[in-house]
């Protein structure tokens, strides 16, 4: 197990540098450079001026010796300076925005799993039944309405015409003068609409998985043997068939690691939360290419960990598969 | 039961509803008198940058810097140019060199006292070529630069320079903080430290930036004790913000601002403004095109494009004709030009003369050449992409076939516009307050990543151009600017599309606001809400 692991650990390295190579090519290869892509147009930013900062950023050096400074600075995990007008570390402009994604992100894969499971079991228990037809119909409903618009309904129906839900952002301007108690309501608050849209999203494609999976164990021959022994429904169900239909249920958990820092623009824009996705398109958009390699080196690292997390926790749980 | 009881509920919901926006309708009509005290909040799509302006290229550093910094000179509201910081100034006879007289009483958010050193380092900073600013231009075109005294600071130029005076209007920046450092580092960039109305107090990244008000500034305590600018990405949120009055100001889109704030709830709690912004929208073409060449070309295409038609139907009437470089409220506008209005017949006729002949298929042809062309237009800008479809659709009607692509902006620059690569665009220029358009128009601007990209060549219209950039005397400068703007009108190197109405919406409790030339903000130290009607204490 241990070599397994070593060796898996050692292949990462390699792909680690493919993926970013790669990266790094095509950000340079899309038009427009950092620094000027504002003011592009503008008549007070001279042709000299432009040459100046090119060269203030090192953009006038060829690309290979661009991506080998890149590289001998991560090699000591330095992000390096944003090129961003605000010069700040990458890694503090990174880190400032993965507690408010990871936490939303957190909060909404424990309610997908909450309410996705005991969907998905419900519609395996009573298949084809009329309440079967309508949760399904919620979950997809949920997978299918686009974000932004949900979201606006929501706001204008809680937000304006109740008052009773903030619209946007996380915490209240006042959250400072506000009590301990005062500031967790005021967070919980700004929390509810953000924390539910995402996780409606999310309901279908959990509860989708753990209905095929259960009613897959349910036609199993051991179950039929467990109901022939005269065990009641419920005992069959929850000691027999569901913990093998958990089984992949808990891949999904490692594969959605890396998905936990990432968030979606349009979601985060429209919620005003200061969180990765809007920054990750903040800085394309203005060719920030120190903040977007960051991102993805980040985000490429915990792909390839969450693959292996979801292949350790699957050896763990399923003796069949395990390797010596 | 269950389901019972829900009903109940219903008309409680109904009725809450109803209650909570029972307030009183006059409580905001009282003008009262001018109080300290209260928030302003406003909204940004964009997180400022960087707040040391002259490193950041982005509106709300600005924005936000602008409350915080001073400069030597201002606009007041009809755009003249007043003191600020320096109290007043003389022009040497030669009209190369300005000396600026200090104001003596200014300090620093910090207490120390403002003097002409900060002046001084302010001006060797902006030059430094380790400096990555954007805005070094006019300030290389300084000879030279001294220190008179602790309150007398003169600068010489080669030649004279008309924007010379108002480029002093850059914010000054404390020497005492910033001296000996690597600038792009320093802390100011984060919690700025200026002269200006109001003091930093907090940036929450990605949330909000919140200032107070400056009791001891030069010019009297702003009435207003605090401003918050939150950041608001998305412009649906940003509006849904304001009507939940989270926010208390917010620039309008033309259908926000006649369609959707038209009804009585909105208007007993908001005022609307508006003001010409600092903008036109022109269709440039390509010089060297072997059509547009031809000046006929292009006024039988000016007089071809219906520009009412796109206000009314595209800003819902939220602009005026634009008929040259300026807008009509600035001193430099010549109002006498040529002009072009929608004249089918007329455009028909030059075409004629310009040798174009229909052909059978109803387009027009110029020894066997089609006369079709692309229009190019940036993504995101929609107000943009509807003109060039009223465009298309009127220029058929002349037997013009017109294509329209749609790219995005960075490659639209480098790919197409950089190149030359492109027949004609939409596109818009801000319109500066002084009005040197030397880099615009001048021939020998034509370079890479240079402005004058549609290749304008006029004789006349450079040496004006130089000689307006190098008089001081406004009366002079007037009538170069003047002679400039018919040249334009004749040649028609642009159609001049229109010049938008700015809306901006404020809540009503604020009182002392009036729009100008300026807009609305030069003022806005004596903004105040009257006792009775402060939200935020």
């Amino acid at each position: 197990m241990l070599r397994y692991l070593i060796k898996r650990l050692l292949f990462m390295i390699p792909m680690l540098l493919g993926i970013t190579l790669i990266s790094f090519i095509v950000i340079h290869l899309t038009p427009g450079e950092p620094g000027v892509i504002e003011s592009e147009m503008n008549p007070k930013v001279t042709k000299e001026v432009r040459e100046r900062i090119r060269a203030y950023y090192g953009l006038d050096k060829p690309l290979h010796v661009q991506y080998y400074m890149w590289l001998k600075r991560i090699m000591r995990l330095d992000f390096g300076i944003s090129f961003a007008s605000d010069r700040r570390p990458v890694i503090d402009k990174i880190k400032e925005r993965i507690p408010v994604t990871v936490s939303i992100n957190l909060i909404s894969m424990v309610l997908i799993f909450i309410i996705g499971i005991p969907i998905g079991i419900y519609c395996a228990k009573h298949k084809d039944t009329t309440i079967d037809k309508a949760l399904t119909a919620f979950v997809f409903a949920g997978y299918a309405a686009p974000t932004f618009w949900l979201a606006l309904l929501l706001m204008m129906f809680f937000g304006v015409y109740l008052e009773w839900l903030p619209i946007s952002g996380l915490k209240s301007f006042n959250f400072n003068e506000l009590s301990f108690m005062g500031k967790i309501l005021d967070i919980a608050q700004h929390l509810i609409l953000p924390v539910c849209i995402s996780a409606f999203g999310g309901l279908a494609g959990i509860s989708r998985y753990m209905k095929s999976s259960l009613l897959e164990v349910l036609r199993q021959e051991y179950i039929t043997t467990a109901y022939a022994k005269g065990l009641p429904e419920d005992v069959v169900l929850k000691k027999h068939a569901l913990r093998n239909a958990l089984l992949p249920v808990i891949t999904i958990i490692g594969l959605s690691v890396p998905g936990l820092i990432g968030g979606s623009v349009i979601f985060e824009s429209i919620f005003s939360i200061p969180g990765m996705g809007q920054l990750f398109y903040m800085s394309v958009m203005s060719r920030d290419y120190p903040t977007i390699m960051g991102i993805l080196v980040i985000g490429a690292f915990l792909t390839l960990l969450g693959n292996l997390i979801s292949d350790i926790l699957y050896a763990m749980a399923d003796p069949r598969i395990r390797i010596g | 039961m269950a389901i019972k009881r829900l009903i109940l509920l219903i008309p409680l919901v109904l009725i809450c509803l109803a209650c909570t926006r029972s307030k009183d309708p006059k409580l905001y009509d009282d003008v009262g008198v001018p109080a300290y005290g209260d928030t302003i909040i406003t909204a940004s799509i964009g997180e400022p940058s960087n707040l040391i302006p002259i490193l950041a290229t982005d509106s709300p550093s600005h924005e936000v810097a602008s409350f915080i910094y001073n400069g030597l000179v201002k606009y007041d509201k009809d755009l003249k140019i007043i003191g600020s910081l320096a109290e007043s100034w003389d022009i040497s006879k030669d009209n190369l060199s300005i000396t600026f007289h200090l104001r003596k009483d200014v300090k620093w958010h910090d207490n120390t006292p403002f003097t002409a050193h900060d002046v001084m380092f302010t001006y060797r900073l902006i030059t430094d070529p380790k400096t990555p600013t954007a805005y070094a231009g006019d300030f290389l075109l300084v000879k030279e630069a001294k220190v008179l005294d602790d309150y007398t600071f003169k600068v010489t130029y080669d030649k004279p320079f008309a924007p010379g005076l108002i480029s002093w209007s850059t914010a000054i920046l404390p020497r005492h903080l910033l001296e000996g450092q690597d600038v792009t580092k320093s802390p100011l960039s984060r919690r700025p430290i200026g002269t200006g109305p109001y003091k930093f107090q907090e940036w929450i990244p990605g949330e909000r930036i919140v200032l107070t008000a400056n009791k001891d500034y030069f010019e009297g305590s702003p009435y207003i004790s605090r401003y918050i600018m939150r950041i608001i990405p998305d412009t649906a949120t940003m509006f849904l913000e304001l009507k939940r009055y989270g926010i208390d100001m917010m620039g309008l889109t033309p259908l926000q601002a006649v369609r959707q704030t038209d009804y009585p709830a909105f208007k007993r709690e908001f005022n609307k403004f508006r003001y010409l912004s600092f903008t036109y929208v022109y269709l440039g073409y390509n010089l060297k095109h072997q059509f547009f060449k031809d000046k006929r070309v292009r006024q039988a295409i000016s007089y071809g494009i219906d520009k009412k038609e796109i206000i009314d139907g595209i800003l819902l009437g939220q602009g005026v004709e634009a008929d040259g470089p300026y807008k009509p409220d600035m001193w430099a506008y010549n109002g006498g030009v040529k002009k072009y209005p929608y004249d089918r017949e007329k455009a028909m006729m030059l075409l004629k003369e310009a040798g174009f002949n229909r052909g059978a298929d109803n387009i027009l042809y110029k020894d066997g050449a089609p006369f079709e062309f692309t229009i190019l237009v940036n993504q995101g800008n929609d107000v943009r992409i509807r003109c060039a479809e009223l465009i298309q659709k009127r220029l058929a009607d002349l037997g013009i076939k017109v294509k329209i692509r749609v790219i995005e902006w960075a490659s639209f620059i480098n790919e197409f516009i950089d190149k030359r690569n492109f027949e004609a665009v939409i596109l818009g220029w801000s319109i500066p307050n002084d009005p040197d358009i030397f880099d615009i128009w001048h021939s020998s601007k034509q370079g890479k990543k240079e402005l004058n990209f549609i290749s304008f060549e006029n004789k006349e219209v450079d040496e004006l151009l130089v000689r307006a950039r190098h008089t001081l005397n406004m009366e002079e400068r007037k009538r170069y600017y003047h002679r400039i703007q018919e040249i334009l009108a004749e040649e028609q190197p642009y159609t001049f599309l229109f010049v938008p109405y700015a809306n901006v919406t404020i809540h009503k409790r604020f009182k002392g606001i009036e729009p100008a030339p300026a807009g609305l903000m030069y003022d806005f130290i004596k903004w105040y809400v009257p006792e009775k009607q402060m939200r935020y204490r």
